[in-house]
């Protein structure tokens, strides 16, 4: 007797065959996994056209006045203007975010993280925090409006060249908005550092403050530094409040120089603020300019933002190991 | 309550020295002293009435199933206890007389003399030289101190030979048992008087077991050591006295309580033991 | 050594006030944020109310020619029109319907699709590159894409398929929005999908299933909480968008005729507020500026709730894994 001999007949067997075999070629699976692979592609494309269009768009300026694009104030002509206190003032609120928000965001995260007994107001605190980050950014410009011009009108007066609507009003409000970002992501990364690293450092006789400078802050310096760079960027970005706190949209007077301290108590503008202006204007002689003070916020914005993603990257693969 | 702590204080700084207050013939000076310890976590009673001395330049072993909460009395002799915001101590426990939970006791000056080796290596993430200057440093030793204290302290822990030629590599690079002779000199770089170690070898395979057990010999004439420990064999080639921890329900919350059942020197724990659940214990009938 | 057993143990006094320091400057830190809250509030609702009674009390100032002393009444006028006493908010809640219908229709496939794709379909490497780029679109400034909507989106898309729609209208401000909110849709689902344990999809595979009812039946099921907060979160976003509206909706001059219409032009409650604040009105009534502040107020009431529903969702998800 054959040891091969078959258990089934030859028809059972093609059709088990058959069945087995379909080489995963299910039609409505196919049709799923295309429907959304092309959403995702839907999202590529999109960001795609977007970079093109202001890249193209961008180009006469760049090709033809590059020098006096960056260099000129704000004109009333299309061929004339420039971006150059707009980059001033983006300059300056990225120096208020950095010099206000993270020192405060970050010690806020440690005391939540740290220090914070499980009780009703480090819960109202947190729960708070979270909602900060949720408020439209307009809210914040009313914030701003109120209480930093406000503040500020005090202190300067009329008769300075502003009415309270500075920088100094702008670069606060956009460190306040960013604060919430820098709080949360901090807390995450102080979270992830393991206690073992804690209990260590306290076993060896150090204080909560030496343990937390010497130890819990250098380990969740990567996951610290990414939060920080992308609230930056956020900010930077970041149009609406500055409208409201009475950014200068169009021409603005006197042109302090980049780094000229003076200039914290004028008026300003900052380049979101000028891409709304540029944008807004009739015509399509201010396209180009549009386009190309959009490449240099986009340049500056996703700098931060490729950094900041970078690093997460690097020390996530890294910890892994 | 406080009244009552501080009477303690007087007491024991009276008996200074001397396990007096102890079911065990006194047998040298002590350096520590528990009574009547209890630790609470929130409500829960963790562990209750813990009394027991530990003996200068010796290796007390505390023993026991898991959960008896020897690890929970390990960490009131420093106040690590202090780091989960729940725990909470009763009784006293003296070290050098001195109430460890007394009002104006600092847990920071605690821990500087009262060194721990814990469970799992947990070096910092830093070079091997800057893990042993870390204590030295924040303790406001000199930094002209500091290259002998590095030397001196990785000698002690039978590690020098091996990182002498690269202190400034990573902590990280080293293997699991030189990891942990590396936080055993990172302990002693502060000179503490007691070291307590929480099961610091069952991480480790045998031979680095073998190494930090004959390192734990030599360290014993200069501090005195509290070890907890999940083996009973190491409990008794290691130490001097042993303390056999148990669980019992609690009479009054139903839950789990760990207590000292017996305190003896180790050879009479392990040949001849007085109460029953120890001698279950150390022949396997149990645990 | 004979220690004193005064001194033993003793702490150091200097090092305590230090410790104390540390502390409190960190709990400052964190009880700031609660200060903001305070603060926004505080300057949205001081001139909501004026705004209020100042409706309720007609002055000789608040008279207009046409529709005589002002009156709560106006809240429910026909438009958006603060220069002549038209406080029609439903004009502008009604846009910002519109605009955040038309924005989630669009994220919503997409975004789930793309988070769907990266966490079940694609490969190690294909993540890897397209993460990060998605990425790169979440940190795009509103302004960029207000620019986009009103320079691209409208007349390349909404005029070509619908010739009547104007230069400005809320379907490419909506569509602007939504592009918006596709990254942020996209990475809290795709975090959410990820928290599902893999022995579900297990489980199901081993029952046959393929990989697409897998998908459908089990992964979603078990993530529903984490998508119905990113659908919320998302929302939030939406409703709080000011750029994109006030650049390609047609709110400039802040005054809009009440429309359900998407392709008229309109406003919503974050342009009329960024549209007030631009200064092309320097006459405004104190009435009509106080308005800015009761449709912020409006606005945060809204997204508060939001935001607060959606913290409830995430925390579900937390419970559940």
């Amino acid at each position: 007797m054959a040891v091969t001999s078959p258990l089934l007949d030859k028809k059972t067997a093609d059709r088990v065959r058959a069945e087995l075999e379909t080489g995963g070629k299910d039609r409505g699976e196919l049709i799923f996994k295309t429907m959304i692979g092309a959403t995702l592609a839907f999202a590529l494309l999109v960001l795609g056209i977007l970079l093109f269009d202001v890249i193209t768009g961008s180009w006469p300026v760049f090709s033809e006045r590059f020098g006096s694009f960056v260099s000129r104030g704000t004109r009333t002509s299309a061929e004339e203007t420039g971006i150059f206190q707009g980059l001033r003032g983006t300059f300056w609120i990225g120096v208020f975010v950095v010099v206000v928000t993270f020192p405060i965001g970050i010690a806020a995260a440690v005391y939540l993280e740290e220090y914070a007994a499980d009780n009703w107001l480090t819960r109202v605190i947190s729960i708070n925090i979270r909602n900060l980050a949720g408020v439209p950014s307009v809210v914040y410009g009313i914030l701003g409006f109120t209480v930093f011009v406000g503040l500020l009108k005090g202190i300067y007066g009329d008769v300075a060249f502003s009415q309270g609507n500075t920088i100094m009003a702008g670069g606060l409000t956009l460190a306040v908005l960013a604060l919430p970002v820098v709080v949360i992501t901090s807390s995450e990364a102080i979270r992830a550092v393991p206690s073992t690293l804690r209990e260590a450092a306290y076993g060896v006789g150090a204080t909560k403050s030496e343990v937390i400078r010497s130890h819990v802050i250098p380990y969740a310096a990567p996951g610290i530094l990414t939060g920080t760079l992308l609230s930056l960027a956020r900010a930077l970005g970041e149009a609406a409040p500055l409208i409201l706190v009475g950014a200068v949209q169009g021409k603005l007077g006197p042109k302090s120089g980049f780094f000229e301290l003076g200039q914290l108590g004028e008026k300003f503008t900052a380049m979101p603020i000028v891409i709304t202006h540029f944008a807004s204007q009739p015509g399509d002689d201010w396209q180009p300019v549009a386009s190309a003070a959009i490449v240099v916020l986009l340049l500056v914005v996703l700098s931060f933002n490729a950094v900041a993603v970078l690093l997460r990257n690097r020390f996530e693969a890294k910890r892994e190991r | 309550m406080t009244e009552q702590s501080s009477s303690r204080i007087d007491q024991s700084a009276a008996v200074a020295g001397y396990a007096s207050a102890l079911d065990v013939e006194p047998k040298g000076p002590t350096v520590m002293n528990l009574d009547q310890v209890s630790v609470y976590y929130g409500d829960f009673r963790a562990v209750r009435d813990v009394t027991m001395p530990v003996y200068e330049h010796e290796i007390t072993a505390m023993i026991g199933p898991s959960g008896c909460g020897k690890s929970t009395v390990l960490r009131s002799l420093n106040r690590m206890n202090d780091l989960i915001p729940t725990a909470r101590v009763e009784g006293s426990i003296s070290y050098m007389g001195v109430d460890l939970y007394g009002p104006n006791v600092d847990p920071v000056e605690v821990r500087r003399r009262i060194g721990m080796v814990f469970q799992k290596p947990n070096p910092f993430p830093k070079s091997i030289r800057e893990n042993i200057t870390y204590g030295p440093k924040i303790a406001g030793i000199a930094k002209s101190e500091w290259p002998a204290l590095v030397e001196s302290s990785l000698r002690s822990a039978a590690i020098w030979d091996e990182v002498k030629d690269r202190l400034d590599d990573s902590a990280l690079g080293l293997s699991g048992g030189q990891q942990q002779r590396l936080c055993i000199a990172r302990a002693i770089a502060t000179k503490p008087d007691v070291l307590l170690m929480d099961e610091p070898c069952s991480a480790l395979d045998p031979i680095a077991t073998g190494r930090i057990e004959d390192l734990m010999q030599q360290l014993k004439d200069e501090y005195s050591i509290v070890i907890v420990t999940h083996n009973m064999q190491q409990a008794a080639r290691v130490s001097d006295h042993c303390a056999f921890f148990t669980t019992e329900v609690d009479a009054d919350s139903e839950r789990r309580t760990g207590q000292l059942v017996e305190f003896s020197e180790t050879t009479r724990i392990f040949s001849n033991p007085s109460d029953e659940r120890t001698e279950n214990y150390v022949t396997g009938r149990f645990g | 050594m004979a220690p004193n057993p005064e001194r033993l143990l003793r702490a150091n006094p200097r090092r305590q006030l230090k410790e104390r320091l540390v502390k409190a400057l960190v709990a400052a830190a964190a009880l700031l944020s609660v200060l903001i809250s305070i603060a926004i509030v505080a300057s949205l609702v001081v001139r909501a109310l004026q705004f209020v009674t100042g409706l309720m009390a007609p002055t000789a100032d608040t008279m207009d020619e046409a529709t005589g002393p002002v009156s709560l009444w106006n809240l429910v006028a026909d438009q958006w029109a603060p220069r002549f006493f038209e406080f029609g908010i439903g004009t502008l809640i009604v846009g910002s319907l519109l605009v955040t219908v038309i924005a989630m229709a669009l994220a919503t496939p997409i975004g789930l699709g793309a988070a769907i794709y990266l966490s079940e379909y694609a490969d190690a490497r294909v993540r890897r590159i397209v993460k990060p780029i998605l990425e790169v679109l979440a940190g795009i400034p509103s302004v960029v894409l207000g620019f986009f909507a009103l320079r691209w989106i409208s007349p390349n898309l909404v005029q070509v398929i619908f010739p009547s729609a104007g230069g400005q209208n809320l379907l490419a401000a909506g569509l602007g929005v939504g592009l918006l909110t596709i990254p942020l849709i996209a990475s809290i689902s795709e975090d959410a999908m990820a928290s599902v344990p893999d022995a579900l999809r297990q489980a199901s595979a081993g029952l046959g299933a393929r990989k697409r009812r897998t998908t459908l039946s089990v992964v979603l099921p078990a993530a529903v909480s984490g998508l119905v907060a990113a659908l919320i979160v998302a929302v939030s976003r939406a409703i709080g968008e000011t750029m994109v509206v006030f650049l390609a909706a047609g709110a400039s001059g802040n005054s809009a005729q009440f429309t359900a219409n998407p392709l008229d032009r309109g406003s919503t409650m974050t342009a009329a507020m960024a549209s007030q604040a631009s200064g092309t009105d320097g006459t405004i009534s104190e009435l009509g500026f106080n308005s800015l502040f009761f449709v912020g107020f409006v606005l945060f009431v809204i997204t508060l709730l939001l935001n607060l529903l959606a913290d409830r969702f995430v925390r579900r998800v937390r419970q559940s894994y």
